[in-house]
């Protein structure tokens, strides 16, 4: 899909200078305007500052400016002449990554800041490793706070080298990956070029987002719908699915199999908003309807019959875990997958990540707040599903509690932990 | 039927439309009634649209709720109507006076009725046991708006926790909610008002004459242009001019100012927006300036 949107994530440590920075990249766009600006002024004035604290852009809640750190995710917008962008600025804190997460699982690129008189932080390489895993495409690591070690070219350098090396074991190319010297306090290559880095002739901030690829990776798994709805008219004997062409095309004349059912029949007509088409794209609402007769209902997944997913009811997954108590081998809950919600039992815990090493450690006890591992799952209804790492998708799910209905965890299907687990060998747990 | 070819380009206001069209059929899959809020303001004149379009050809499964404050200009009000009629929908009116009347809400000293929508909406959410309430609210409006997830859960009295919010993840909105509670839905929170004027130009949609320039008599209150009205005003020391001015919201007429402004048709209005050094709420809404976190705290209390 090619887009002129850009969904960017940032994510960094606590007091790297992350809503200093996302104000800065939006006061510099002229994305914020006056009254906005105005309102940060009096803020400033009040709580005694000499300068504009550009963080007050952006920490909407009260408890937030009062505390002075951003406690949950916030979705700001800004453009210029070139792309839109929708920027989920996430918090630093330790307890607060399945914000992260969240950002992170919508996002075409990843800004991660590190303090460069700090380095290559365990939360940085947290960030990077949730990033890999989610697949977001681009990494861009802003080397901040340059302005107090003088600009020096052998900090960011270091800092560079360490963070590269860092994003390639995790599996990113070289190219996907890029760090930027700057200062976000001053302005110093975020929207404008500085001078106090005669050294660094790479792009600013900005204008590295402008020209990056937003495409995720693309899903080559076949054709794939999760039904939404069902449109039915009995006055005239109208019967359509809808739903959003996840993965592939679909063409009239395409054959389609329904899942979990694994019946076989064909597309007649391909509708859209604006009429019938002749196909649909990848991204695209369409409204489907089918040659045969059968009962399909929300929750099922139309797929190519020809490249079909893998249809199991007992399988490993990766999961982040969002909820303050833990999942424990034996746990109930909920699954959704696609459309479909379904009774989940959670028998195993077969590994668990140690974050701060990137290593796997087998047969865990339990999965805490915010640890990421690999879950053994069955499902009361057999699951339909590509790898995570081919399709987003039809890869990921999430586990919800019965009881209050809260999500719980972030899942991806298939093997993504041997993404950040892969170079780091293993160890027992 | 006809089969027209036309492969378009999957971008901009397209990505934000398949957005909101698959958030829109989630709700329609997941609750068992679920209601938009339509005013006749632009957000909710757009939403409307992609409602009509997520269920063509069959009518949209949502009934539309106006909570009047009794303060809107009747033209917005005839142009509600004239919406409803022609999508042949069905629309349920929450009277705030008839609230007042009843004694279960108070006049404020100010004479502003938005913040007085809030039990009204309530009470019209359990009364018809809406279990989904689809809004326009867009986060670029408001430094609070930025925090809001897509589905957010309002516990049994219709309150809005943000510290307690759901992580939101890909595009798997969970609907999920217990007895007495019901969810907010907002299909167009990653558009930006510009988005929405784009979008508006690119289907040909119908709104308000108020959001277009036209001669007015106004007078100037609190730094804002308002027009005179049953919300009170002019007063005895306030002087009503002519002036060539169009409407950026159109909420109550008691709190809702008009800018100076010469953009007669859509492609003027993208170009001043374009332009425009003041967001829309900076522009045109008193409310927001209450306080440094007004719209938070109505938020917290149900308000959307």
């Amino acid at each position: 899909m090619t887009s002129d949107l850009l969904r960017l994530v940032t994510a960094g440590s606590v007091d790297d200078g992350k809503s200093t920075l996302v104000g800065r990249l939006l006061y510099d766009t002229k994305s914020v305007l006056s009254d906005q600006i105005d309102a940060v002024l009096a803020s400033s004035e009040e709580r005694g500052l000499d300068d504009p604290d550009l963080s007050l852009l952006v920490d909407g809640l009260r408890a937030e400016r009062e505390q002075g750190i951003t406690i949950d995710v916030a979705y700001r917008y800004f453009a210029t002449a070139k792309r839109t962008f929708v920027l989920a600025d996430t918090p630093g804190h330790v307890q607060y990554l399945r914000n992260t997460v969240t950002g992170a699982s919508t996002s075409d690129h990843a800004v991660l800041l590190t303090d460069a008189r700090k380095g290559v932080l365990p939360q940085t390489r947290r960030h990077l490793a949730v990033m890999a895993m989610l697949g977001v495409p681009g990494i861009t690591l802003a080397v901040n706070k340059l302005d107090l070690v003088d600009f020096d070219r052998d900090t960011h350098e270091k800092i560079r080298d360490e963070f590269v090396a860092h994003a390639v074991s995790l599996g990113y190319d070289e190219d996907q990956v890029t760090a930027i010297p700057m200062s976000a306090l001053t302005g110093d290559n975020v929207v404008t070029r500085s001078e106090n880095t005669p050294w660094y002739d790479g792009p600013t901030l900005l204008d590295h987002l402008e020209r990056v690829t937003p495409d995720r990776r693309g899903c080559d798994v076949g054709f794939r719908m999760p039904v939404q709805y069902v449109l039915r008219s009995d006055g005239n004997d109208y019967r359509a699915y809808a739903g959003q062409v996840v993965a592939g095309r679909v063409s009239p004349g395409d054959e389609v199999v329904v899942l979990p059912a694994g019946t076989v029949t064909t597309v007649t007509e391909v509708g859209t908003p604006d009429g019938p088409v002749d196909s649909a794209d990848e991204g695209q609402p369409v409204t489907l309807v089918l040659a045969d007769d059968l009962a399909v209902t929300r929750g099922d997944l139309l797929a190519s019959a020809d490249r079909r997913p893998s249809v199991q009811d007992e399988f490993d997954a990766t999961v982040c875990w969002l909820a303050e108590e833990p999942l424990r081998p034996g746990a109930k809950v909920l699954l959704r997958h696609g459309t479909r919600t379904t009774q989940c039992r959670v028998p195993g815990l077969p590994a668990r990540l140690d974050e701060q090493e990137l290593a796997i450690q087998r047969d865990p006890e339990e999965l805490a707040l915010n640890e990421i591992g690999q879950v053994r799952l069955q499902v009361a209804d057999a699951l339909p599903f590509d790898d995570y790492a081919d399709c987003v998708a039809t890869g990921a799910f999430l586990l919800i509690d019965p009881k209050g209905g809260d999500t719980l965890a972030a899942g991806l299907l298939g093997d993504a932990l041997s993404v950040v687990g892969a170079d780091r060998g293993e160890q027992d747990g | 039927m006809s089969a027209p070819t036309k492969e378009r380009a999957v971008t901009g206001v397209s990505v934000l439309e398949a957005e909101a069209i698959h958030i829109l059929r989630e709700v329609a899959g997941e609750f068992d009634k679920p209601a938009l809020l339509f005013s006749g303001g632009k957000d909710s004149t757009v939403l409307v649209h992609l409602a009509v379009r997520a269920f063509a050809p069959l009518p949209p499964p949502f009934t539309l709720v106006h909570v009047d404050t009794g303060h809107n200009f009747p033209e917005v009000l005839e142009f509600r109507d004239d919406i409803v009629a022609r999508f042949g929908l069905q629309l349920h009116v929450a009277e705030v006076q008839d609230w007042i009347d009843r004694g279960e809400v108070e006049e404020r000293p100010d004479g502003l009725r938005n913040p007085l929508q809030t039990a009204p909406l309530l009470d019209t959410i359990t009364g018809q046991g809406f279990d989904a309430v689809i809004g326009g609210g867009r986060r670029d409006e408001e430094r609070s708006r930025a925090k809001e997830r897509i589905f957010s859960i309002r516990d049994d009295f219709g309150r809005w926790d943000p510290r307690r919010q759901r992580v939101e993840l890909w595009n798997l909105y969970n609907g999920m909610h217990k007895p007495g509670e019901h969810v907010r839905v907002f299909p167009i929170s990653n558009w930006t008002e510009l988005d929405v004027w784009r979008y508006v130009d690119e289907r040909g949609i119908e709104l308000p004459p108020l959001y277009f320039a036209h001669e007015r008599e106004v007078y100037l209150r609190d730094g804002m242009w308002l027009t005179a009205g049953p919300w009170g005003g002019p007063g005895d020391d306030e002087e009503t001019v002519a002036k060539t001015v169009r409407y950026r919201t159109v909420g109550d007429g008691s709190c809702t100012g008009a800018v100076e402004s010469d953009a007669a048709t859509v492609a003027d209005i993208i170009e001043e927006i374009k332009a425009s050094r003041l967001t829309e709420r900076g522009a045109g809404r008193a409310d927001d300036k209450i306080s440094e976190a007004a719209m938070e705290d109505r938020k917290r209390e149900g308000y959307f």
